[in-house]
């Protein structure tokens, strides 16, 4: 990795701008995340972007109805380069304990994830542990961009 | 100091040019409508009581800036600046009365009658 590679990338994670899409009960995990106790600022990360334009990390927390999915799809497609998706909890990442007809089973049918975070909800120490990973594979080079 | 400034411009303008990935899509470039595709075109007609909303109001806040310059010190001016004041604004006034009439403030009225002149009469 040459130097310009790796000043990019060190950039990139410090102040990796995340846009709001709280779909379900994640979303309250992700505030949570963002709030005080488990403090999102300290890693340049407490505005949550409601435009997809200014945003780096689509952060898909919830269930991904068959409604919203093309919705969801324009929005990460509106979002400029570089751009990486977490998907958060058990219903982005797999379609969750609701397996039917009216939801997505599994976010990544529809935009390419990166980092998949377990749980229902996760807690805001594991969705921490999600972005930090994020953070140290565009670091070490992994995730090119 | 003006190196710091110099380095920042640099920084942020030029070097973020040259990183920044530039890979543009057909759904990129469409206008943000919260995540629906766009159907209709931005700029489309409008109604021309906006453009005479704004015409008027520029009118109207030359005369409020000379209001105020006169209201800083009116009372050096007196009774002299009193009347000057009030026939400045008389004129001001008679221009709103006009606009008034002419219907040029009305919002949503549904039918009114048209200002049609003698001349014009006369002729149909």
């Amino acid at each position: 990795m040459t130097t310009v590679e790796k000043a990019a990338n060190w950039s990139r994670t410090r102040s990796m701008w995340p846009a709001t899409f709280g779909l379900a009960c994640c979303a309250i995990e992700m505030m949570a995340t963002g709030a005080a106790h488990h403090d999102l600022a300290r890693f340049g990360m407490e505005v949550f972007r409601a435009s997809p334009r200014q945003a780096d990390l689509m952060i898909v927390a919830g269930r991904v109805s068959q409604k919203m999915a093309p919705v969801l799809r324009q929005v990460y497609d509106q979002m400029p380069d570089p751009k990486w998706v977490i998907s958060m909890g058990a219903c982005a990442s797999t379609g969750g304990m609701f397996n039917n007809y009216a939801l997505v089973q599994g976010v990544d049918q529809i935009v390419p994830v990166d980092i998949y975070v377990p749980g229902c909800p996760p807690g805001p120490q594991s969705l921490m542990h999600g972005i930090l990973t994020l953070h140290d594979k565009i670091m070490a080079g992994e995730i090119k961009r | 100091m003006l190196l710091l400034a110099g380095l920042f411009v640099f920084v942020s303008l030029v070097m973020s040019k040259m990183v920044s990935p530039d890979r543009p899509t057909p759904e990129k470039l469409d206008p943000y409508e919260c995540g629906i595709v766009p159907e209709v075109e931005a700029i489309q007609r409008f109604p021309v009581k906006f453009y005479l909303v704004a015409m008027l109001f520029v009118i109207f806040d030359v005369e409020i800036i000379f209001l105020f310059a006169w209201a800083s010190i009116w009372t050096a001016l007196g009774w002299y600046g009193v009347a000057a004041m009030l026939i400045f604004t008389f004129f001001v006034m008679e221009t709103l009365m006009y606009v008034w009439k002419r219907g040029a403030l009305d919002w949503n009225v549904k039918r009114r009658a048209r200002y049609v002149s003698q001349e014009t009469s006369e002729a149909a």
